[in-house]
């Protein structure tokens, strides 16, 4: 991690407009292989913009994103949904769990889906379950849970297909301070032994003071970057 | 912080020499200012002048000669008083980094540059802090030590954030009187 190399994933001058809002006007970021980087700013700020545009998922109007030498602003969708199987790992504020489906389920899917056995997809679900504490859970649905396990069946379902990248979105925004708090342990500390890069954003600076570094956006452009690079 | 109290209250759980009683306070307290040893000696001496400790006698141990304290009936009823008191919520905080804003203004400085320096500065320990405490095996006692700078230094942020949206409003009050 270190200003020399080459950036894992950068976003360059991007531009995006959700109708007549400009939500991104010239927003530039990079992301080094396995740091935790914070991406704060007012609600407005274009903070959750630049994540989805970073993670392939909106398409930026102008500028460009480069993921180990790929355009993910300019590639086919096919090769995108393929990158979001294998490389990269998302958590939203509401996990976003499928209702009908058991904890398990939920975490081994994208594993059956990038082709794995279901029997493999469920085994290695129930260790990620494990590690962060809801293995007791496993057979429950999401509507059987508390905030705080749904949340942490997300970030095994994040983390399960050991990403290079995981995109989080106030990840403990809909959590009360404490579950938040072990959250945020959990997901650096699974991501750092993994050597997944963090990509957060968030509006909470006892969240994003969980990061190595800070980019902060004002008004779709990044204002400041502090911290170690 | 009424370090004669904490001392106190470290005697409470048994005699003890004053050595050890700030190696005791700084392990109890691992993010608060570790205590000097001219500190503990002096709030010794004077529980000792206000009958609320006394001298138990002299522990040498193998080593140098050291008094041994032992706290008195009416400092464990000092003490029962001063842990159930409510400490007064500040009414004004010392506010170190308003009065930096104001003085900005007046002198014609760049308060808002001023703001955002001071918020890389916060967020910077907010980061030292969070590794502290989330370093595996933490204690419980430095976990909330941390936790309790953190809330302190989250304050200062919104507010901070709150005043530099407000610095126009501010400048036009501060130069008009």
């Amino acid at each position: 991690m270190s200003a020399t190399t080459e950036p894992l994933l950068a976003a360059r001058d991007l531009v995006k407009a959700h109708g007549r809002t400009d939500a991104l006007r010239g927003a530039s970021a990079e992301l080094h292989a396995g740091e935790v980087l914070a991406v704060t700013g007012p609600s407005g700020s274009g903070k959750s913009t630049l994540l989805h545009c970073m993670a392939g998922i909106l398409r930026p109007d102008g500028g460009s994103v480069h993921y180990e030498g790929l355009r993910l602003d300019t590639c086919t969708e096919d090769r995108l949904s393929a990158l979001r199987r294998t490389d990269f790992g998302v958590v939203f504020q509401f996990g976003q769990l499928i209702p009908e489906l058991t904890l398990t389920d939920n975490v081994a899917l994208p594993l059956m889906l990038a082709g794995t056995s279901r029997r493999e997809a469920r085994a290695r679900a129930g260790e990620w379950l494990g590690r962060f504490g809801v293995g007791d859970r496993a057979d429950a649905r999401p509507g059987e849970l508390s905030g705080g396990q749904a949340q942490r069946g997300a970030l095994a379902r994040a983390l399960v297909t050991g990403p290079r990248v995981v995109f989080a979105d106030e990840p403990t925004g809909a959590l009360d301070s404490l579950a938040g708090e072990q959250v945020m342990t959990e997901l650096v500390s699974a991501a750092r032994a993994s050597g997944a890069a963090v990509l957060l954003v968030t509006h909470d600076a006892r969240v994003a003071a969980y990061a190595d570094r800070e980019i902060r956006l004002a008004d779709g452009r990044a204002a400041v970057t502090e911290g170690a690079v | 912080m009424s370090t004669r109290h904490i001392l106190l209250g470290l005697l409470s759980s048994g005699p003890s020499h004053g050595y050890d009683l700030k190696r005791r306070h700084d392990e109890r307290f691992p993010q608060a200012r570790p205590l000097a040893y001219g500190q503990v000696y002096t709030t010794l001496q004077r529980l000792v002048r206000d009958a609320l400790a006394e001298v138990e006698g002299t522990d040498s141990d193998g080593g140098p000669e050291r008094t041994v304290y032992r706290a008195t009936e009416d400092g464990e009823r000092e003490l029962a008083r001063w842990a159930g008191e409510t400490a007064p919520p500040a009414p004004f905080v010392a506010n170190e980094i308003f009065a930096k804003v104001v003085v900005a203004i007046l002198s014609g400085g760049d308060p808002a540059a001023y703001l955002l320096r001071q918020r890389d500065a916060h967020m910077a320990r907010m980061r030292e802090l969070t590794k502290v405490k989330t370093t595996p095996g933490a204690d419980l006692a430095t976990v909330l030590s941390a936790d309790y700078a953190l809330s302190h230094l989250d304050a200062d942020l919104r507010w901070m954030t709150t005043t530099a949206d407000r610095l126009s409003t501010l400048t036009a009050e501060v130069t008009a009187r």
